[in-house]
């Protein structure tokens, strides 16, 4: 194996709070559709309840077994809203603290400006063009290209870190009564608390498709290779090949 | 070269699914038991603690409009008691009920609806918030609990109110519903003992005679069929010892979230 092409690509601290978050995400999502599935109705506004116009319906909670979420989807596994409650709220404050030591790391060590804001030239059209036309056929970067993150998955990570994220935090937050009463103003910023649930449950969805692509790309990408750099932080740059 | 690639991503992905299935295995053994259950309901502190502060001495839930009114407010929990004492009680629409305030109360008292409705009355529409995830907005009119527990002179060493209820909803009825706030929603201005629900008497499915109100809380904490108020110093020797009938089958007694 060729080790000159071998390159430190993440620090330890990317590493560790990357594993622990892959863990708090999971658990958070598991037991959200555990908490989801007692009332799989999702409605726009600030009230809402089962004589009321659904926004979106899964399943049929009145018929036997018909659960919106499957076991294997939810923790625990068996039907129980409080234990799934535990679960979500202690892993919810778990990424709180995990996230919020990955922006002061990563904005100090200089992570985000160096590896994950694109530069003009990347975000130029002609350029997230040709990214995602050599996406599409599944040709990935090799040599010089291949040591830093492309542009699409700059903007991927961008939207989840400073998107998807807060707005997980702040629609869950403004589920809360008591968090209502200190900050009403979430209420008319989202429309309301059944506005919240829903937008809270559809971000979650987008999450949910982030990590199936990541997943992907990985394995396309050399899932051995990828998995070392998350591991040891060690990556081996494909060679570059001529065509 | 082909050949191995693949076999490496069928090991991999193998590999994933089983661990992703030890992991789901993992949660439900750590679900069931206990010194992991104390570790998970350790959020719960952190929780009431920072929406205190967050709240301040007393920040209010809001309150809405009229046109704001859900068409249908739902019940959830027991709709119906029927033990023969309310049965006894609804049948003479509740002539012969009395509120009872005990425990570490200076003047415990014993308050027939006349008396609560003849107190100054608060009324308010606020939404209601289940466990489950629904909302409803419903308008309440009652008592503040301030008025009746400064009427019955709490002791200093009071640190919470325990609400007795005439449902149950365990089956037997010895498991009668109870719930319990702390002094800060107890004497908080929107704290009610409603006996309206959207200007009418408090229909039986949403409590009648008289039900709590606490805003701030999930629907679980509004305690519907009070029967009594007890003050107590501390919740730990109440029958489950977790301060209410959910509380002792594992939600939050903080439900704030």
């Amino acid at each position: 194996m060729e080790r000159a092409n071998l390159i430190y690509r993440h620090t330890v601290v990317t590493r560790i709070l990357h594993w622990l978050n892959a863990l708090c995400v999971f658990l958070v999502l598991m037991s959200g559709l555990q908490i989801f599935n007692a009332h799989p109705r999702l409605y726009w506004g600030e009230y809402g309840a089962n004589t009321d116009t659904a926004f979106i319906q899964l399943g049929n909670q009145h018929a036997p077994g018909g659960k919106a979420f499957p076991p294997w989807a939810t923790v625990p596994s068996w039907q129980d809203l409080a234990g799934g409650r535990r679960w979500h709220f202690f892993f919810a404050w778990v990424l709180v603290f995990n996230s919020a030591l990955y922006l002061l790391v990563s904005f100090v060590n200089g992570h985000v400006r160096r590896d994950l804001v694109p530069s003009r030239a990347e975000i130029s059209p002609r350029h997230l063009a040709r990214e995602l036309w050599n996406h599409l056929r599944l040709k990935f970067p090799f040599g010089a290209a291949a040591r830093h993150y492309n542009s699409l998955q700059k903007l991927a990570y961008l939207g989840v870190i400073f998107g998807l994220a807060p707005m997980m935090l702040i629609t869950g937050l403004t589920m809360s009564p008591g968090i209502d009463a200190a900050a009403p103003w979430l209420l008319d910023l989202l429309g309301g608390r059944q506005s919240a649930r829903t937008l809270h449950f559809l971000t979650a969805m987008l999450i949910v498709l982030f990590i199936i692509v990541h997943l992907v790309m990985v394995v396309l990408a050399g899932p051995l290779n990828e998995l070392r750099s998350m591991v040891t932080g060690r990556f081996e740059v494909p060679p570059d090949r001529t065509e | 070269m082909t050949a191995r690639i693949l076999t490496r991503r069928q090991m991999l992905l193998r590999g994933s699914s089983v661990l992703g299935g030890l992991l789901l295995a993992g949660c439900d053994r750590l679900t069931s038991a206990p010194s992991f259950q104390r570790v998970l309901e350790s959020a719960e502190g952190l929780t009431y603690r920072s929406q205190r502060l967050l709240q301040g001495s007393g920040a209010l839930a809001r309150e809405f409009r009229e046109s704001d009114l859900s068409p249908v407010f739902r019940s959830n929990g027991t709709s119906f008691p029927d033990s023969d004492l309310y049965l006894r009680l609804l049948e003479n629409q509740f002539a012969d009920w009395r509120l009872s305030v005990g425990g570490l109360v200076a003047r415990p008292l014993s308050l027939p609806l006349t008396a609560l409705r003849a107190m100054p009355a608060r009324r308010q529409i606020t939404r209601h918030d289940c466990v489950e995830g629904w909302s409803a907005i419903g308008k309440w009119t009652g008592v503040p609990l301030s008025a009746v527990l400064k009427l019955a002179q709490v002791l200093p060493h009071a640190r919470y109110v325990v609400f007795h209820c005439a449902d149950s909803l365990g089956g037997s009825e010895a498991e009668t519903y109870y719930e319990s706030v702390d002094l800060l929603d107890a004497f908080h201005p929107q704290t009610l003992l409603a006996y309206e629900l959207n200007g009418k008497p408090l229909p039986v499915p949403n409590g009648a005679p008289l039900r709590l109100r606490v805003e701030r809380q999930l629907g679980y904490k509004q305690a519907k069929y009070i029967m009594g108020l007890e003050l107590v110093a501390a919740l730990g020797g109440i029958r489950g010892g977790k301060g209410g009938f959910w509380e002792d089958r594992g939600y939050e007694w903080y439900a704030g979230i």
